[in-house]
């Protein structure tokens, strides 16, 4: 080896004789034998490596903010943990689920509540959490606000992660102070869209005259989808104050931010737009009956009205519907010499000319659109009358509508009423509207109903899909009760084969599921 | 139990799963609905009933010692579903004052215990010495045959250079690989194939292939010349080249905190294998047991991070001093209370280099390294000592290196603070294995 380590002195010597081959290493530097030429290179990879001395350390990163909230108890999060983990195992497509409990579900729940405590992400489980958030969008806001600066600090370093920084509540520290004039004019003119809607909402939080100033200075020049957007996120905490805008936007090139522009004016009952629609809509209602318009005239069209019925609906009605829909309700009580909304509906108004249906259906959506619980109560009405004879639509989704408007107890009662008399088949949308954990009466009203659908001997998946909805929405208290029904019990004489089988399993995933929120729920507390 | 502090974490519990199923399945038992008449007594033990969807519930017992499990389910997996969730609900709520074990669990303890009083093995058979011998001089002779051809093949490479090795592909090598299993060498067989992939590696593999050419020279060399060496480095010699070790070695006492435990699987998906790295908590001793499982099964020894146990630890001779068997324990495992101190960079590497004198075929050290703070980057990650500047690399490819997640989930941790981290400690950098975060003492396993 002696001899060899003299022959090659240098690393890179001996690299380039090794590439070279020694057969073809012409004269000049030592011959050597392939073996001299290993037994040197053993003797500096050995030397090399017993004598490696540190790196100069690069630019260490910024430390991460100190995130105030307190990390979830250890038992919550090995839930998490678990959770995280269960997201990519697949839900085995279709058929039979068998008696466990679906963890997908359950995250999302487990999210909320962990934001109800304040919560913080453990932080070992924070790369997980921005993985399952770049999967799920529906996950997104509520994974990067439990993620909190952790989560913010990490995406500024892995650009698979970059989606947090980009808008949405989870990014709030990534906005500019909403009194920083400068930073939110930059923002402004620079930012990503998503980044700009929610500067806009930060802004109109702040002052809501501010924002409707700050869409003007660049309104002309924004892309009619993005004008459209922009109206779209004025919807929630719509004021009086925006108003001038949304007018001034009924003269846009765009047909639908008119049209939206339209909507949301009538959905200001103090609005101008809402005034004009309350006058002409006077003009074709009252007790005496209904006169559809004639024509559909230029304030008409300014103020949103859609001239062209779709295919297969009459011009007038067409006409009327619009306006009655746009129109605020508070202005019928005087037209109808001061009756409530109940007594209105209740009428005979336009009976014989056939337009009830249309006036009827116009009202639904005038209700859900100014939010208003008595005229939806009343186009509702009793939860227990066949649909087809509801005052106000037989439509599942208008009537889901309606219901929203609603307080959350009655709500719930609502639904309840209505399963007990109709049963579950029609109920899954009106189900999806009522407020998780599901009230008390809510829940013993579905357990009853899948109960009831056992016993006439249907199978379960059937009901896959309201079983689906109590697995997330029944109140955890309910599991025992549930017990007693997961019981595998001889099927009937008029059954399906094997159906009590599959509802046995079917009623354990309930349970199984229930009990598992309610752990998780107790170990989040 | 002795004392409730003393129970295991949830995620040691986990660690002992053989499989993601059975993790969630007893995750699901993990709770006290389904159980009846759970106990513990204060030698180390829990027992409980689990009600199944048959009529008469399991009965499981976990012998913490071990840890080793019965239970009366049909299940093959060990330890069971029942077992795990048992576990886990001693590791949240604890079972209660020690109390007797009843009968069904009793049993099965007595025998455990008495089984662990006999004296170990007493080999059965009168050892036929002159047979042992013969069959030893065969496989050196075969060994040497095979020393022989796979230094021609070499010299061959080296004749006519690296250059040509990009083209020539990997299937020579693994044919080369194949002649050294035969010659019953199976650690040059290894040395060979992984020697084979390296110019498909990218940059740098003509230095990295003349590297491990020159050390497996090195190796073959020695072998030729073992019966000269010190008996220490004659050990090293013949563990290397794939011989079992031969004679027992040094036994040490000691309380054994676990470091780390994770798999490998072979190339071919044949094999898989479990390290686990333990550090003698009196002694500061570091020691690798290792664990095969073969197609689908993973290995059966398992030991939760951050558990110290009581135990018997039979060093094998060479290999620098690190591999080790299990031997006797001697009482339940407990979680460890403290973070274990670390060094710096700098000292992180010379540990490396000494130990190299005894084992110049060392890939890595294991070592505790902090505080330290991890610095991702585009390139290439560091971990960087907190005061000063110096820092280790951390190996992205190659053996030994973790997940890219894994390194996110320690730049989680750290948030850019220091944080301290077990790991192997090489030629390549330092790949991280667990880590402890400043304000707590539990350790995470990085995935």
């Amino acid at each position: 080896m002696e001899k060899g380590d003299e022959g090659y002195g240098e690393w890179e010597e001996l690299v380039a004789a090794a590439l070279l081959g020694t057969d073809r290493r012409r004269g000049g530097g030592p011959a050597g034998s392939p073996e001299a030429l290993l037994d040197a290179a053993a003797v500096h990879a050995v030397r090399r490596r017993a004598g490696l001395r540190p790196a100069a350390a690069g630019p260490r990163p910024e430390p991460a903010p100190r995130d105030p909230r307190p990390a979830p108890p250890r038992a919550a999060g090995r839930r998490l943990a678990q959770l995280l983990a269960g997201r990519s195992g697949a839900v085995n497509g279709g058929g039979r689920r068998g008696t466990a409990p679906d963890l997908t579900e359950l995250l999302p729940q487990w999210l909320a509540a962990a934001a109800r405590h304040g919560y913080r992400a453990p932080n070992a489980l924070v790369p997980a959490l921005l993985d399952a958030a770049r999967a799920r969008t529906d996950l997104r806001p509520q994974a990067l606000a439990l993620a909190g600066t952790r989560g913010l600090w990490l995406a500024r370093l892995n650009p698979d992660w970059r989606f947090a920084l980009r808008g949405g509540a989870g990014a709030a520290g990534e906005l500019p102070d909403v009194t920083d004039r400068a930073g939110v004019e930059r923002l402004w003119q620079e930012g990503l869209f998503a980044e700009r809607v929610a500067l806009l909402g930060a802004v109109r939080a702040h002052e809501a005259a501010a924002a409707p100033r700050l869409l003007s200075t660049t309104w002309a020049t924004e892309r009619a989808e993005d004008r459209l957007m922009f109206l779209d996120s004025l919807r929630v905490g719509l004021s009086a104050e925006d108003e001038p805008f949304l007018e001034a936007a009924l003269g846009d090139r765009s047909r639908n931010v008119r049209a939206t522009a339209a909507e949301l004016l009538s959905a200001l009952p103090t609005s101008a737009l809402a005034g004009r629609m309350a006058e002409r809509a006077l003009a074709c209602v009252g007790p005496e009956g209904v006169t559809p318009p004639a024509e559909c005239d230029a304030g008409m069209l300014r103020d949103g009205v859609v001239k062209r019925p779709p295919a297969g609906r009459g011009e007038r009605a067409w006409w009327l519907g619009q306006l009655v829909e746009a129109a605020p309700l508070s202005c019928w009580r005087e037209r109808f010499g001061g009756l409530g909304p109940a007594e209105i509906v209740a009428l005979p108004v336009a009976a014989g000319d056939g337009w009830t249906e249309e006036l009827h259906a116009a009202w639904c959506r005038a209700a859900v659109r100014q939010r208003d619980a008595p005229w939806s109560r009343a186009l509702l009405g009793p939860a227990s009358a066949p649909p087809a004879a509801g005052p106000g639509t037989a439509s599942l989704a208008e009537r889901a509508k309606l219901l929203e408007t609603l307080p959350d107890e009655e709500r719930a009662q609502w639904v309840a009423e209505f399963i007990r008399a109709h049963g579950l088949s029609e109920a899954f949308q009106l189900l999806g509207v009522c407020v998780v954990p599901w009230a008390g009466a809510l829940g013993r009203a579905v357990v009853d109903a899948l109960d009831t659908a056992r016993d006439a001997g249907s199978y379960p998946w059937s009901f896959s899909g309201v079983m689906g909805l109590a697995e997330r929405c029944l109140d955890p208290a309910e599991a025992d009760r549930l017990e007693a029904l997961t019981a595998a019990a001889q099927d009937l004489p008029d059954a399906a084969p094997g159906a009590a089988a599959y509802w046995a399993e079917a009623f354990q995933r309930l349970v199984a599921t229930l009990r598992l929120r309610a752990a998780m729920l107790a170990e989040l507390a | 139990m002795t004392e409730q502090g003393d129970r295991w974490t949830a995620e040691q519990v986990l660690a002992l799963a053989p499989d993601d199923a059975s993790r969630k399945a007893g995750g699901r038992l993990g709770g006290a609905g389904p159980w009846l008449q759970i106990g513990g007594s204060a030698s180390g033990s829990v027992w409980g009933l689990c009600k199944g969807s048959g009529s008469k519930p399991y009965r499981t017992v976990v012998d913490l010692t071990g840890p080793a499990y019965k239970c009366s389910c049909p299940s093959r997996k060990f330890p069971c579903k029942h077992a795990l969730g048992l576990l886990l609900l001693w590791s949240a709520e604890g079972v209660g004052e020690p109390a007797e074990a009843p009968d069904w669990a009793a049993q099965w303890l007595a025998d455990r215990a008495a089984k662990a009083e006999r004296p170990a093995g007493g080999r059965a058979a009168p050892v036929d010495e002159e047979g042992a011998r013969r069959r030893a001089e065969r496989r050196a002779a075969r060994i040497g045959a095979g020393v022989t051809e796979l230094e021609q093949r070499l010299a061959d490479l080296l004749r006519g250079g690296l250059a040509g090795q990009e083209q020539s592909g990997y299937a020579g090598w693994e044919e080369t690989a194949a002649r050294m299993v035969d010659a019953q060498a199976p650690g040059l067989a290894a040395r060979v194939r992984e020697l084979g992939t390296i110019p498909s590696c990218g940059p740098g593999w003509p230095a990295r292939m003349l590297e491990e050419a020159a050390l497996l020279h090195l190796l073959d060399r020695a072998w030729c010349g073992v019966a000269g060496l010190p008996e220490e480095l004659a050990a090293t010699v013949r563990s290397r080249v794939g011989l079992p070790a031969s004679g027992e070695g040094e036994a040490v006492r000691d309380r054994w905190l676990v470091l780390a435990q994770y798999d490998t699987v072979s190339p071919d998906g044949r094999l898989t294998t479990r390290r686990i790295w333990l550090r003698g908590l009196a002694g500061g001793r570091p020691a690798l047991v290792l664990d095969f499982g073969p197609p689908g099964r993973p290995p059966g020894l398992a030991l939760p991070v951050g558990l110290v146990l009581e135990a018997e630890m039979r060093f094998r001779p060479g290999s620098a001093g690190l591999r080790a068997d299990l031997g006797e324990r001697f009482a339940a495992a407990v979680p460890c209370a403290e973070v274990p101190a670390g060094v710096s960079a700098g000292a992180a590497l010379e540990a490396y280099g000494a130990a190299l004198r005894e084992d110049p075929w060392l890939e890595s050290w294991p070592v505790v390294l902090g505080p330290v703070i991890p610095i991702p980057g585009e390139l290439g990650w560091q971990l960087a000592d907190a005061e000063g500047t110096s820092a280790l690399p951390v190996p992205l490819t190659g053996g030994g290196s973790r997940s890219r997640g894994g390194l996110w989930q320690l730049a989680a941790l750290s948030g850019g603070g220091p944080v301290t981290v077990f790991g192997e400690c090489g030629h390549r950098g330092f790949s991280p294995l667990t880590a402890w975060q400043p304000d707590s003492t539990e350790p995470v396993a990085l995935a």
